[in-house]
């Protein structure tokens, strides 16, 4: 259902230019969940900015259900890494889930029935009328997926979204990720830098190289489902597949297939 | 020492020092007998006989709604001005010169050109004279507010698909509000400073009018009455304004408290 096909970016012109992504191509077919993995600074955020439709492609292109991706789609939705600062902390949770639909053309009684149920499904419901700073950051996450879900969408592209909470609660928001999928039957695009956080999740794992970025490597992960934070950790086959996946990004690291730029223009702030 | 003693103290210490002041100020003027420095208790005889009857209703009542008008206009001209100003930067380019020009200029300076341009020494002049000095501390701090829109919830809003008055009316305002509101105490304390060089030159009426006849006529207890009383709508104003304020922004306190930066 979405391809991304020659996808390139470039910031800057003249000497000062970094190629940031310089040809990806893959595709994510209908119900799968989908990691991007890669090493700091290759780029996953201007590569999911490019697909969500809020950044440019300088070549290449992302095309949607045939149709090519030039402003944020109607059918995607988008959770940040940074909840703290995708939530409007001058409105109430049920506000925020609200937001996005506000301009669609629904009853006003589905509009609630929307976020009520989106903030069900992600164990919210006591804390509506609360304010996001009131909760604590994986809650908050959860209140920004449920806004994600509220909106109804066909894919779900998610940007290191548990990057800056816990452990404990990471798993937890790992395993609310793949019953929303579940549940939902919705797209999942998940950028992570976690090599554990995609073998886990995904169905395929798209490893990328450093900057300037193209697809290393493809793998598929055949781990059974319903996933478990204990059983489907404990399985050779996890061990083996996340090695593999490290072993993939670390030879890259130590021999850079990319030779048109030093890494280290690259900063991770730049493109992160 | 225990907090609810410590709270005490701290409340009886602002109300103490200024009883004391009063009470040395009247000793001394008790003392002195200066025709130039009435006692307290003279002043407040003044006051209330002056403002609390003959003229509440013909000099306080105008000064006040002057302000508030005033406040209220200008207020608003500076949102609805310094938000495209903030949205876009060719805007800037084009109309910083003009605001920075303007903000410079002393209000006296203006006072005899907008009696002959609005042909009034009454509340037209008054109004429109104390909102064009009030727009500016407001449309400064809208700039600032705007500007600096947490990209995160621009690239949230544009995700999805939230058009531009809904994005303007639940994002960029509210997240502008805590600096706009900045700039309204700003202009609500220079609409009092407006008001009253304002009815102290052309007028025929308010408490600057009063302090400009008590200097004609040479009567200093009025003067003291009308200077307590600047003093006290300034603080009184402050005061409401502090309060709406802490209702409004209560999120910004509580979010500020829970996000380390």
């Amino acid at each position: 259902m979405l391809e991304i096909r020659g996808l390139a970016k470039t910031y800057g012109s003249g000497d000062t230019v970094v190629q940031a992504l310089r040809d990806i191509t893959f595709s994510i077919g209908e119900g799968e969940l989908v990691c991007v993995v890669g090493p700091s600074g290759c780029g996953k955020t201007t590569l999911l900015k490019c697909i969500a439709g809020l950044l440019r492609p300088s070549r290449g292109e992302v095309v949607l259900h045939g149709s090519p991706v030039t402003s944020p789609p109607e059918e995607m939705a988008v959770v940040f890494q940074e909840y703290n600062r995708s939530l409007m902390p001058w409105s109430t949770v049920r506000n925020n889930v609200l937001l996005p639909l506000r301009h669609k053309s629904l009853a006003k009684a589905e509009r609630t029935r929307l976020v009520e149920e989106a903030l069900a499904a992600v164990g919210l419901t006591r804390f509506i009328d609360h304010y996001p700073w009131q909760l604590s950051g994986g809650m908050q996450q959860r209140v920004a997926i449920a806004r994600a879900l509220a909106y109804q969408p066909l894919i779900l592209l998610m940007d290191e979204p548990f990057a800056s909470v816990d452990a404990q609660t990471r798993g937890d928001l790992e395993d609310l990720v793949l019953r929303v999928h579940e549940e939902f039957g919705i797209t999942i695009l998940f950028v992570t830098h976690d090599i554990d956080e995609s073998v886990y999740l995904s169905h395929r794992i798209v490893v990328l190289t450093h900057a300037p970025t193209v697809v290393k490597e493809i793998v598929g992960v055949d781990l059974p489902t319903p996933r478990d934070q204990l059983e489907t950790k404990e399985l050779p086959e996890f061990a083996h597949l996340r090695a593999y996946v490290y072993r993939l990004i670390k030879r890259d690291r130590s021999a850079p297939s990319g030779v048109d730029a030093p890494s280290t223009l690259v900063g991770e702030g730049l493109l992160d | 020492m225990s907090r609810r003693r410590a709270e005490a103290l701290k409340l009886a210490t602002e109300i103490a020092v200024p009883i004391a002041i009063v009470l040395v100020w009247e000793a001394w003027a008790r003392s002195a007998d200066s025709q130039f420095w009435p006692p307290p208790s003279t002043i407040a005889q003044e006051f209330r006989d002056l403002w609390l009857f003959a003229q509440f209703r013909s000099d306080v009542i105008p000064s006040l709604m002057r302000i508030l008008f005033g406040f209220a206009i200008g207020s608003a001209i500076g949102v609805a001005v310094g938000l495209p100003l903030g949205l876009s930067l060719w805007a800037r380019k084009f109309a910083m010169p003009h605001v920075e020009y303007w903000r410079a200029m002393p209000p006296p300076a203006l006072l005899p050109i907008s009696v002959i341009l609005l042909h009034s020494i009454g509340n037209l002049q008054k109004i429109t004279f104390i909102a064009f000095f009030c727009t500016f501390p407001v449309l400064l701090n809208t700039i600032d507010g705007v500007r600096a829109l947490d990209p995160t919830l621009v690239d949230t809003a544009r995700a999805y698909g939230v058009p531009v008055r809904e994005r303007i009316r639940r994002i960029v305002l509210p997240a502008a509000f805590p600096q706009i509101s900045a700039g309204m105490r700003t202009s609500l304390s220079l609409a009092v400073i407006v008001m009253v060089v304002a009815e102290y030159f052309s007028s025929t009426s308010g408490v600057g009018y009063v302090l400009l006849i008590s200097k004609n006529t040479f009567q200093l207890v009025p003067m003291w009455a009308a200077i307590v009383l600047i003093g006290v709508i300034g603080y009184l104003l402050n005061l409401a304004y502090m309060m709406v304020e802490h209702r409004l922004l209560a999120w910004h306190r509580g979010w500020r408290a829970a996000t380390p930066l």
